[in-house]
């Protein structure tokens, strides 16, 4: 454990190095950051301009989920992408090779590699969009740390399934955008669960769990969570993280090296 | 004469052939690439679900069938130019095209074109898909109404090329051309219908929206197949207008930028 800690830190320490080189693209996302928020905000506000609320949700509340949702769209160009979409090009290159030969498992070595900054400023927004409907609805600092816990086994869930996908590339090498279409999806996270048809509400729930991404987290934030849905949401996060840890296993038993 | 025309058909045959065949390659992504364009239907939803209150204008039904036909309009209209385009300079690989005695920009625009055939059976597929899953929203445009839709489109693909083939052309400048391009993305996905069709946008921002080149690219096209009223000769002028600027722009830059090229890596 400590061990990998340790790595860990070279890993962040040697990509910030050298991310730091590079401080014009952090202007760049910035700018593209704002623009985004402005944008989500925007289509937010078309809903609730005429009157029409998502049934059981305020402006604030939905500001909430919209703000979760800026956090995980963070979370998943600093931490995700660009190590997740990099599997797919060490598959087609053969460097696997040398991953797998380390002394350390080899999905922690893949997904942790390296992470790019550019995701830091959806982090800050998302954060600052939470606070402020957070501060106007007056929740209180357990309502925070409460919804820590379900924040995490979304993290923990998205992280699970974008790792599956891009193992999938062990067999299909030309699929490397099929992460793509998770993102797509993911789009869904920007509006409470309640502004879906009831047929929506099902798929986002039981096929694909954008419901625990985001709505669960924004309704632990606002105290009127069940304990169902948390409990539902560990499982599944733990399930998830299980059963990528053996996909990644079985997928391994299949890789032949390419060019070496 | 006669001979120069049909060399020109020859050409283009060549090309659209060759790059035909590379698309049919890679249809599993192709097919990946049709799926994650899933965000008209996303947002279709949660259209529908407001409708059902009656503040907006339009009913359910007309939100469905207006997402449906956004979800077809930017299958037509996807364009990836600046991304080969910056690759190509930075690579220094675009001094291979300028040898050649036809101008690069065919090379992409084959490869574009091409494209959408080898995708129109995975578009038509999840079309046909989504009938099924919803036959209410079934509807046959009439023919005109089709053939309107086409003319339109194709109209939509050129200028959409075009304004992103002339912010690639400032990759000659600098590294990261594409950047601006996903800057430029951001007003495209608010202001060009694809989250809300512009009916349901304050008044005053869809009358600025309206003279930006954006809902004439996703809007206007989807809006005519949808069967909402639209004003057709205004979208055709403003379609041709900006076009025009954009393709006079696009040539000065390619010419000032050649002259900045210099071929690094090659």
């Amino acid at each position: 454990m400590e061990r990998y800690l340790r790595v860990l830190s070279i890993f962040w320490r040697t990509t910030f190095a050298a991310e730091m080189e590079y401080r014009l693209n952090f202007v760049v996302s910035t700018l593209s950051s704002l623009g985004q928020l402005v944008g989500n905000l925007f289509g937010l506000f078309l809903f609730y301009r005429t009157g029409y609320t998502f049934a059981g949700w305020d402006w604030e509340q939905a500001l909430i989920v919209l703000g979760i949702f800026t956090l995980f769209q963070g979370f998943s160009s600093t931490f995700l992408s660009p190590n997740l979409n990099q599997i797919v090009k060490h598959i087609q290159q053969g460097t696997l090779d040398f991953v797998l030969l380390k002394p350390i498992s080899s999905q922690f070595w893949l997904s942790t590699y390296t992470l790019s900054p550019w995701g830091i400023p959806n982090l800050i927004f998302g954060a600052i969009l939470i606070g402020y409907a957070g501060g106007r609805l007056g929740l209180g600092v357990s309502n925070y740390l409460f919804s820590l816990i379900p924040l995490f086994f979304g993290f923990v869930i998205l992280y699970s399934l974008w790792f599956m996908l891009g193992a999938m590339s062990i067999w299909f090498v030309k699929i490397y955008n099929v992460t793509e279409v998770l993102r797509g999806l993911l789009e869904a996270g920007r509006f409470p669960m309640a502004a879906y048809p009831v047929a929506y509400r099902f798929f986002f729930t039981f096929v694909i769990p954008v419901a625990f991404l985001t709505t669960v987290p924004a309704e632990a934030l606002l105290g009127r969570t069940e304990l169902i849905w948390t409990l539902g949401a560990g499982i599944l996060a733990l399930a998830l993280f299980l059963a990528s840890r053996a996909f990644w296993q079985f997928a391994l038993r299949f890789y032949t090296s390419a060019s070496s | 004469m006669n001979h120069s025309i049909n060399q020109v058909f020859r050409t283009a045959r060549v090309l659209i052939s060759v790059s035909y065949a590379y698309m049919v390659e890679y249809r599993a992504e192709l097919f990946l690439w049709a799926l994650s364009g899933s965000l008209p239907f996303i947002l279709m939803g949660v259209w529908m679900e407001a409708a059902q209150g009656k503040q907006f204008g339009l009913g359910p039904l007309d939100f469905a069938r207006y997402f449906l036909a956004a979800f077809i309009t930017r299958q037509f209209t996807i364009v990836w130019v600046i991304w080969d385009f910056e690759k190509e300079v930075l690579s220094g690989q675009l001094s291979n095209r300028l040898l050649q005695p036809i101008d690069p920009v065919w090379r992409h625009l084959a490869g574009h074109f091409s494209e959408r055939f080898a995708r129109l059976p995975f578009a038509a597929g999840l079309v046909g898909l989504f009938f099924l899953l919803y036959p209410q929203s079934f509807w046959i445009p009439s023919l005109t109404t089709a053939l309107l839709f086409l003319l339109v489109v194709v109209l939509a693909f050129i200028l959409r090329f075009l304004i992103q083939y002339t912010l690639a052309m400032l990759a000659f400048w600098t590294e990261r051309a594409s950047a601006l391009e996903e800057f430029w993305f951001l007003f495209y996905l608010f202001l060009s219908g694809l989250i809300a069709p512009l009916e349901v946008f304050p008044p005053e921002v869809r009358a600025v929206a309206l003279w930006t080149p954006f809902p004439y690219l996703v809007h206007f096209p989807a809006s005519l197949l949808a069967g909402l009223p639209v004003d057709l000769g205004r979208g055709v002028l403003m379609m041709l207008g900006w076009s025009l600027l954009f393709f006079g722009l696009n040539r000065w830059l390619w010419r000032k930028g050649l002259r900045e090229y210099s071929g690094m890596g090659a």
